[in-house]
């Protein structure tokens, strides 16, 4: 089973609730797909840690061979090439690297080169397998990391999602199996939350709400969770000694078992609990 | 020699964005034409789509007030000279560019990229 943690806010509590699910499910797969910013390594320190590099590909072209019919920039749906001088010219951070120009081109003027983007970083914390992806800085596009992240998954997998609602959180819950949408209970936390929820709604995945750092209830939330008939999974307190831990970069549920509780509960509701 | 500007849904006035811009003005030797821009609704690669329309237009300079990076660098290598619009109109800044008085553009942003 597959379960992904997103949020579309940034620091609502993705990396929180996704380290302690899989904390709580005991022998389990963590991947990391916020490929920009992998944080949830921090918390396990894992360790025998095996580094592998990530490559995406993208087209080059033999001027020599080329006739300049422009088969290959007339197809591309990204606008990534471009017809100058009777030749094309590839802008890179725009290619989707999908390989079309290479099925088109009647010359056989185009092939791949791959280029390193990131790396994995895989490694264990007790029985949970850790699994990084981490984008190299300045590249455009973290999907192939993704990618490559989402092959390690193995029995009980949690995804920990980048914030946002884009390519990548697309790429990341794509075979995902249950969405926990973890919701921050502001104005700002409300208005990411229903973007998200309108993306795995449109992927038809079945989710359900964490509200973090809950003080009082947040009404626009509660009403629209109630409206949309979305099963609110837990509200977790805003509690300043949990806050001081998870800066220490600590597990909770390792260190306090009714927050151990608290997530073999949720992963229960989820139906994956062991 | 061809001269392109964004124009406004007025299609009288520059408009503020270059590969998004609903159309542009084409002017050749006083003859003006107002064509749609194929690239405005692109849901990615706007700027290089509107480049190459320009290209495909025989198009030799562009005056804008703002240009992408991938635009530009697209109109670096078709030798497209690009100016910087100074006046709300596209007319006059056709006459300005006509003058001479208008100056180039050299500050090209990094493009959206679907962050927009």
């Amino acid at each position: 089973m597959k379960i992904a943690c997103l949020s579309g806010k940034g620091g609502a509590g993705k990396t929180f609730v996704a380290v302690n699910l899989a904390s709580a499910a005991g022998k389990s797969t963590y991947i990391d797909c916020d490929v920009e910013e992998p944080n949830g390594r921090l918390f396990w320190k894992p360790e025998d840690v095996k580094t592998t590099v990530v490559y995406k590909t993208q087209p080059v072209f033999d001027a020599d061979k080329c006739n300049g019919c422009r088969q290959c920039v007339k197809s591309c749906r990204f606008h990534a090439l471009i017809y100058i001088k009777e030749k094309p010219m590839l802008f890179p951070e725009v290619c989707h690297n999908c390989g079309l120009c290479e099925m088109v081109c009647p010359e056989g003027a185009v092939s791949e080169e791959k280029s390193g983007i990131g790396v994995l970083e895989i490694g264990r914390h007790k029985d949970v397998k850790v699994v990084s992806g981490i984008l190299n800085l300045g590249e455009a596009s973290g999907i192939p990391v993704i990618h490559e992240a989402l092959h390690q998954a193995e029995g009980m997998t949690i995804l920990d999602c980048p914030p946002g609602s884009a390519c990548s959180v697309m790429e990341s819950i794509m075979d995902a199996d249950y969405c926990v949408l973890v919701a921050e209970p502001t104005a700002f936390g409300f208005h990411n939350f229903k973007m998200v929820y309108e993306l795995v709604r449109l992927l038809k995945k079945k989710c359900g709400v964490v509200i973090n750092k809950q003080t009082e209830g947040y009404q626009p939330l509660e009403e629209f969770c109630e409206e949309q008939g979305l099963s609110v999974l837990e509200r977790i307190p805003y509690d300043q000694e949990l806050a001081g831990h998870l800066a220490k970069n600590e597990i909770a549920s390792e260190h306090f078992p009714e927050e151990m509780q608290r997530f073999r509960t949720i992963l229960d509701k989820i139906g994956g609990a062991k | 020699m061809k001269v392109a500007i964004p124009l406004d849904e007025n299609k009288i006035d520059v408009c503020a964005a270059f590969a998004r811009a609903p159309f542009f003005l084409f002017w050749e030797d006083g003859k003006e034409t107002v064509v749609t821009n194929p690239a405005a609704e692109a849901q990615s690669g706007a700027g290089t789509q509107a480049a190459q329309f320009l290209v495909d237009n025989a198009v030799s300079v562009l005056v804008t007030p703002r240009c992408g990076q991938n635009a530009a660098d697209v109109f670096t290598a078709a030798d497209i000279k690009i100016y910087k619009s100074e006046k709300v109109s596209a007319a006059e800044n056709i006459s300005k560019w006509q003058e001479e008085k208008l100056e180039k553009l050299t500050h090209f942003h990094a493009g959206f990229h679907g962050h927009a």
